[in-house]
């Protein structure tokens, strides 16, 4: 028992270091100074940290406005899919009607769609739009926000859904004998207890937002200044030679947002999962 | 891109049955209707429109108003599958999905038993160590792990000695390195999920096993995973969604699907189609044939969840 203790243990903490350890050199060769990156003889570790490749990164090519736009978009989309799944997971939790399977059916049925796929019909949709609607259209961030809000909102009135379903029904009914109307009920009862709900998935839009690559690449076409961080990340990458300390520090700032939203929800995250067992 | 998690996982369900007595028939619907307002024209008008593209004759011609647009019934179908090319894309695609679903499935799994038993502190360290890999933007670990392999300053290469080796030449080792990169971003979540259903067996169950002698290997193979089918299978089958859409990784480590396009799946296939050699309606032909073959799996996965006892 004791020899399966240590072997397990031995397992864990190799594992946690392979896996861990291409963050650890991302973060490492930001902080190397050029010349022992260009070095032959690379060392795991740096006598010399220098902040040359962050100061390089955030001072050219626009990449602090860049930041900025991903972190706009981001929010934006945060903001405005929270509020909707709040109201669309209240009407699938709290509400019988026809139809009700068959549209949760299809918020799961959205999940698998290859957005990917998608972006050929979108391209010229969000076209069109761009002559209606200037804000919208192509090169705009206006266009992301858009199509991030359509595709993080599946998953996220999915995931809304859970924590309404959690909250006691029997408080709004007390609400409501107490003569309660039915959006005060909604905002000033239903809507603070499922707080921590939408912060959670909230950061799961976020990270949808943030972490995209394929519509910033194909929206964003000429607009140099609506550029969003993924597509400013490959500026580093040259044909004659990459500029890795370069990369490795945008890959580091666009990387640091992420990981503190993930580790902030992480425990809701693996609650939820044992959560979904037990039941 | 993060992995998104087990969806109908997340969450504490409580399947409390909706009441049909409330007043206000409508409401619900009122509800809905920014969901609707978002999703209609921005999901499912698209989705139409990309069977509807895939029957015409679309290209940079008719983009720009040049000819008109002309309606070729199933054309670019007839095209696509006399096409070599895209049966050779296909079966890499399986080939590539059905490997990467098959290592995550065993490192997951492995690493969630290895939780399960290890001490206080490494169990911690996997945790943590897993979950920023996790989180790491696909976009993030992608250029982590070429530099890691680059020719000439990648360290792997230094370590191993090989002087200016190309891992991203040949097809199948650069599938290796992007594989390795899609398994370190998603292994985390079926550790994660798996060891949170394991921790759900009662205790007694497995001390019962250890009592009766089965050894660690039989508890795992004759108890944890019977016990855990429903699971496992919503996992594999999330993993085989998932897997089968890989997109930014190998966009990004062979800048668009390496050589001659040797390197692409049927996702980059479409991509690269539609905007790179702007086949606008052949691109979309190929984006409904992976749509359908994604939602076949999807009806096996929505079969699975009604086995876990999920109810809608």
């Amino acid at each position: 028992m004791k020899r399966a203790r240590l072997a397990a243990n031995t397992v864990a903490i190799v594992a946690a270091v392979v896996t861990f350890f291409p963050i650890y050199w991302m973060a490492l060769s930001a902080l190397k100074p050029a010349g022992e990156i260009q070095s032959l003889q690379v060392r795991p570790w740096t006598l010399a940290p220098t902040l040359e490749h962050f100061e390089r990164v955030l001072g050219g090519e626009n990449f602090a406005r860049y930041l900025l736009n991903s972190l706009m978009v981001a929010l934006a989309v945060v903001a405005l899919s929270a509020l909707v799944a709040f109201l669309a997971a209240v009407a699938v939790t709290r509400f019988t009607f026809r139809f009700r399977t068959t549209v949760l059916i299809m918020f799961l049925v959205a999940q698998m769609v290859p957005v990917e796929a998608l972006t050929i019909p979108l391209f010229f949709l969000v076209r069109d739009i761009g002559t209606a609607v200037p804000g919208v259209g192509l090169n705009t961030l206006g266009s992301l926000v858009l199509v991030h809000l359509a595709f993080s909102l599946p998953f996220a009135i999915w995931m809304m859904r859970g924590f309404v379903a959690a909250v006691p029904e029997a408080l709004e009914e007390a609400a409501m004998i107490d003569g309660a109307s039915r959006p005060v009920v909604l905002w000033r009862i239903l809507f603070p207890l499922v707080a921590p709900g939408l912060i959670a998935t909230g950061v799961f839009s976020f990270i949808t937002a943030w972490n995209d690559f394929i519509f910033a690449r194909t929206f964003i076409i000429s607009a140099k200044d609506n550029q969003t961080l993924p597509a400013a990340l490959l500026v580093f990458f040259k044909p004659d030679e990459n500029d890795w300390g370069g990369i490795m520090a945008a890959s580091t700032l666009m990387t640091i947002p992420v990981l503190i939203f993930f580790v902030a929800v992480q425990r809701r995250l693996v609650a939820g999962l044992g959560g979904a067992v037990k039941d | 891109m993060t992995h998104t998690p087990a969806a109908p996982l997340a969450g504490r369900v409580r399947h409390a049955r909706p009441r049909a007595t409330r007043r206000g028939r409508g409401r619900p619907l009122l509800y809905l209707l920014p969901a609707a307002a978002v999703l209609v024209p921005l999901f499912g008008y698209p989705i139409y429109m990309l069977g509807l593209l895939s029957v015409f004759d679309y290209r940079q011609a008719q983009v720009s108003g040049g000819e008109p647009t002309r309606f070729i019934g199933l054309g670019n179908y007839a095209t696509l599958f006399g096409d070599e090319r895209f049966w050779s894309i296909l079966l890499q695609t399986l080939v590539f999905a059905v490997a990467l679903v098959v290592v995550t499935l065993a490192v997951g799994a492995t690493l969630a038993v290895v939780l399960t038993r290890a001490g206080r502190w490494p169990r911690l360290l996997l945790s943590l160590a897993a979950m920023a890999a996790w989180a790491a933007p696909a976009m993030t670990g992608s250029t982590v792990w070429m530099f890691l392999f680059d020719a000439d300053l990648g360290l792997v290469n230094q370590v191993l000695g090989l002087d200016g080796f190309n891992w991203f030449y040949d097809k199948w080792v650069a599938f290796g390195v992007i594989g390795a990169t899609v398994v370190w971003h998603s292994f985390p979540l079926v550790m994660v999920t798996l060891y949170a259903g394991i921790q759900a067996i009662p205790h007694s169950v497995r001390e019962a096993a250890w009592l009766d002698g089965a050894s660690e290997w039989q508890s795992f193979w004759r108890i944890i995973l019977p016990i855990l089918r429903p699971l496992v299978t919503i996992v594999v089958i999330q993993s085989i969604i998932w897997d089968f859409k890989i997109f930014t990784q190998i966009y990004v480590m062979t800048n668009g699907g390496g050589i001659a396009l040797q390197n692409s799946v049927l996702n980059v296939y479409a991509y690269q189609t539609a905007f790179g050699s702007s086949e606008y309606g052949l691109g979309s032909a190929i984006g409904v044939v992976m749509t359908l073959i994604l939602l076949v799996i999807t009806m096996f996965y929505i079969r699975a969840l009604y086995r876990t006892g999920e109810r809608l």
